[in-house]
């Protein structure tokens, strides 16, 4: 993870038709940690929301071979059960519930030391790439995480 | 006299707006008469697919709205739309 770029994803650890299941390893240290919060460093619900999305994102894009670019739309029922501190080795997981006509809905946990600590249901809309620049990165992302078939 | 289609589409569209179900009538336009935001519209397709087992092309009206291949209230006028949603069900249970 790199929080202050929004890399939330380091690597895809497993991947079918209807799920992915990814890394990201919680950095020892970060400036988000300096304001969240002093003393008691824990990683922010709302990144704990863009790890969920971001993972779900890489199953929709490679269900579509990088042809479309989800973008977050909706978040529902997130709950965060447990603080995730500096240094967490996180295991998310993202379901397909449905694939709709622009549009997908999916589900989404993250899990630290076995115990899930945070879930929610996350709706994508999915649209062609505004730009070439975007699918070029996502594209060079797509090869840092391992994604299959672009690893 | 209306449809059970439209009825449970009406049912949908007041439980995942804040229109009220009073004014879900046939010659209702969904954005322009009740006034549905795109992302109600998308929660409102969600339920419509689910309830109804269907995938509804929003993409493919749009662009036949676009293209000027289909007026709008084609697709998005209350009558219309659940007429839409009646032959989506009909094509589904004829590949079943």
């Amino acid at each position: 993870m790199r929080l202050e770029y929004f890399q939330m994803v380091d690597r895809v650890v497993a991947l079918d038709s209807d799920s992915i299941t990814v890394e990201s390893h919680v950095p020892d240290h970060s400036p988000v940690f300096e304001g969240h919060f002093p003393g008691h460093p824990i990683l922010p619900g709302v990144l704990m929301v863009e790890t969920m999305a971001q993972t779900g994102g890489w199953l929709l894009l490679s269900l579509n071979g990088l042809d479309r670019m989800p973008f977050l739309s909706k978040v529902g029922e997130a709950k965060f059960r447990g603080f995730v501190g500096p240094g967490a080795a996180l295991h998310v997981t993202s379901r397909l519930v449905h694939d709709g006509s622009g549009y997908a809905v999916t589900e989404a946990r993250i899990e630290a030391a076995g115990k899930r600590v945070a879930d929610a249901g996350i709706t994508f809309r999915t649209l062609p790439f505004p730009d070439p620049a975007l699918r070029e990165a996502m594209l060079a992302t797509a090869r840092r995480i391992g994604l299959p078939g672009h690893g | 006299m209306t449809s059970p289609v439209f009825e449970r589409i009406a049912d949908i569209i007041a439980e995942n707006s804040d229109v009220a179900r009073d004014r879900i009538v046939p010659d209702a336009h969904v954005i322009n008469d009740l006034g549905i935001d795109s992302l109600d519209f998308l929660d409102i397709v969600f339920a419509i697919d689910k309830a109804f087992d269907i995938k509804v092309p929003v993409e493919a009206w749009t662009q036949d709205v676009n293209a000027g291949k289909a007026p709008a209230e084609h697709y998005f006028v209350m009558g219309n739309l659940a007429q839409r949603i009646e032959e989506l069900v009909a094509a589904r249970q004829a590949k079943a």
